[in-house]
């Protein structure tokens, strides 16, 4: 195997680095989504696309209107409907929701469609789909448009569903979402597009689902945590490491399939686990993690395992407000300080 | 011995003859489906294609069978049989066994035989149109000519979904036809209960598409229709609307036993005079293409291959445990266990 160069990269172009690598490798990937191409996406993650697959006749499907990198009418249900059919048909779709929080409008094509066409046919067609975006709370986006909900999904049979932290597991993990065979969701916190890491340039290199990552090692207790609040928790565990508490950090990375037995080894060996989401608290996939740990690792805990989750409130738009909703390095402290 | 037939044919004698079978055979395969369910082998949500047979044999006899695409909603028995899926299969698969073209995880709602090019088999009102032009895009896409078959009911194309995926289809230029297939009521609400404007074709017209509304009933009318419109958009691979005007003669569902709610014995009676296999062979006789004792033993002979399949799929195993994790997946079992 080469020795793989790494770059420097922001989150954002790891992600668009992926798309483009993924789709001159395969004409069968596409591109869809509001505003995606001409105008370059809402967060400039597709900048650069439109140009880059359009000037061979091939990218075109209209020519003059739809190409490789598909410009669509504001249609949730219907961008996500007709890349389910495409997908059926043998295509490589990659939806991008403007922000995840308007995947709300195509639950009904995620859930009842996409995640249910393997199993009602037994196995007769396939969903290779990825459905990616913004999720979370962004600067000020207020109610309708910070959303953060990759527990719902996760909550589906049919579905995978992945959180990746990192330049790095963005990009290795988008590639295993767009050469997954079933539909994917690909939660990028809006938080995250500006920050930079190391990525290794291989275009074959995967980061598989299904994997936790330890992000920092400890031995007095667990953080576990996916997405942006793997970085609260790094610094919670900095701060922690001065009051000479060493804690670990688990990046969960995906949610389904969800490694436990990463999780438990942590939590076996620091006997104390606290579990934190930037969504609600009440309910969320937090709560999930926490009640597995309690389930499998009872033995093994010192105390009950603690959850640091988002208010339980629409998020508000004055900036003093949310930033009370998200959670913060103070949040798990007081929660780590709870448990020891 | 039988006259010869009249040299003006509308079709050959044998596709007559076939045409005429298929829709006996729809016809006897729900009566058998109604039976399964009273008998408790069929559960759940089960509708059948009795009264509309010719709509789905004059459509689905224009396509190329195996290229192009097709996908409808929940009522869709005839579909599958029409493009070829293994009666027993279907079947089986109604009474949700082993032997079914899912091993029982779609049933009756949820037919698929993907080599077949048939698509489903879906239960959200509305929710596979936009499915439907995904096929079509996929087929752009990669320059082939194949049409798409795209049905839905006359109560779905309310749904906001089918106008964006007929927005899109007219934008993209997709080579997929909806087909309303207008038997009057939306469950047991009457077409004018439901839509604010009756003349549902017209729902093309906003996006700029062609649109036009057809007989459902007339065989012959159905199938020069059918191959009309499928001829032209797989020329032009442009999509089309077409409000195809039918009747359903049982009710909703297995489970609609209170149809005067919504309708009178006296208007099934007269729309019964339109019974699409009363109307062929009233062409039949009239143009001496079989005598009266051939239709009887045609319908016979269908009844009895209804019946074999009935028996057969009834003989079915039903699934093992061990199969309620396979293809949850395509690559991975779903964690196990309660
Ligand atoms: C989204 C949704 N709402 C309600 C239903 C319940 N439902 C099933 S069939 C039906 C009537 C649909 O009528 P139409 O589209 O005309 O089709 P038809 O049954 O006449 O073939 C209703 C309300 C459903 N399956 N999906």
């Amino acid at each position: 195997m080469p020795t793989s160069t790494r770059v420097e990269i922001t989150y954002r172009e790891a992600v668009r680095h992926c798309i483009i690598e993924e789709m001159e490798r395969d004409p069968n990937v596409f591109i869809m989504g509001e505003d995606i191409g001409r105008y370059k996406g809402t967060f400039r993650v597709t900048e650069g696309l439109y140009d880059r697959f359009g000037s061979e006749r091939d990218d075109f499907i209209v020519p003059g209107i739809a190409r490789r990198v598909m410009d669509t009418p504001i249609v949730e249900p219907g961008i996500v409907g007709m890349a389910v059919g495409a997908a059926m048909a043998g295509l490589r779709p990659i939806v991008e929701m403007m922000t995840m929080s308007f995947s709300i409008l195509a639950l009904d094509q995620i859930i009842n469609h996409a995640a249910k066409v393997h199993y009602m046919t037994n196995g007769q067609a396939k969903v290779p789909l990825v459905i990616r975006g913004p999720g979370g709370a962004a600067n000020q986006l207020s109610a309708q448009h910070s959303h953060s909900l990759e527990g719902w999904f996760a909550h589906v049979p049919g579905l995978k569903v992945v959180a990746p932290s990192t330049p790095a597991d963005a990009k290795g993990m988008l590639r295993a979402a767009i050469r997954d065979d079933n539909p994917v969701i690909f939660t990028e916190s809006p938080g995250l597009y500006g920050i930079k890491g190391d990525v290794p340039e291989d275009p074959e290199f995967i980061v598989p689902f299904g994997k936790a990552k330890v992000a920092r090692e400890g031995h007095d207790l667990t953080l576990v945590a996916y997405s942006r609040m793997v970085h609260v928790c790094l610094s919670v565990a900095e701060k922690l490491a001065a009051k000479g508490v060493s804690a670990e950090v688990v990046d969960v990375r995906s949610l389904l399939p969800l490694d436990t037995s990463t999780i438990y080894a942590s939590v076996e060996k620091t006997h104390r686990a606290v579990v934190v989401y930037e969504d609600w608290k009440n309910g969320g996939y937090g709560a999930e993690i926490a009640a597995r740990i309690a389930e499998d690792c009872f033995d093994s805990l010192d105390s009950p395992v603690g959850r640091v989750g988002g208010l339980n409130v629409p998020m508000p738009y004055s900036r003093v407000l949310e930033l009370q909703c998200i959670p913060s390095d103070d949040d798990v402290l007081a929660a780590v300080d709870r448990l020891v | 011995m039988a006259k010869q037939a009249t040299s003006n044919l509308l079709e050959s004698p044998a596709d007559l003859e076939k045409f005429y079978r298929d829709m006996h055979f729809i016809r006897h395969f729900e009566r058998y489906c109604e039976r399964a369910y009273r008998q408790g082998k069929a559960g759940g949500y089960l509708h059948v294609y009795i009264g509309m047979e010719a709509l789905a044999v004059g459509w689905m006899t224009r396509i190329k069978v195996g290229y192009d695409y097709v996908i409808t909603a929940y009522r869709d028995h005839a579909h599958a049989l029409l493009l070829g899926s293994d009666p027993v299969a279907c079947m089986a698969e109604i009474m949700g066994r082993q032997g079914g073209l899912s091993r029982g995880k779609g049933g009756s709602m949820h037919l698929y035989d993907i080599p077949r090019g048939f698509y489903g088999g879906w239960g959200i009102v509305g929710g596979h149109t936009p499915l439907g032009a995904g096929l079509a895009l996929a087929a752009k896409y990669r320059k082939e000519k194949r049409v798409v078959l795209n049905f839905l009911g006359d109560g779905a194309s309310n749904a906001g979904v089918f106008f964006e995926a007929l927005n899109m289809a007219a934008l993209y230029e997709l080579p997929c036809i909806f087909i309303i297939e207008n038997n009057e009521f939306a469950m047991g609400t009457r077409l004018e209960y439901h839509a604010a404007d009756t003349e549902l074709h017209k729902r093309g017209f906003p996006f700029g598409m062609k649109h036009e509304r057809v007989d459902g009933m007339d065989l012959l009318q159905v199938r020069q229709d059918a191959k009309r419109i499928v001829d032209w958009v797989r020329e032009n691979q442009k999509p089309y609307l077409v409000e195809v005007m039918s009747y359903r003669f049982s009710g909703h569902g297995a489970a609609d036993n209170d149809q005067g709610l919504y309708r009178s014995k006296e208007e099934i009676e007269e729309a019964k005079n339109r019974d699409p296999i009363h109307l062929l062979e009233k062409y039949l006789r009239e143009h001496n293409v079989m005598t009266d004792e051939k239709m009887e033993a045609i319908e016979q002979e269908t009844e009895e291959a209804a019946a074999r399949v009935f028996e057969a799929a009834d003989d079915s195993p039903h699934p093992d445990p061990t199969e309620v994790y396979d293809h949850v997946y395509t690559d991975m079992s779903p964690e196990a266990g309660h």
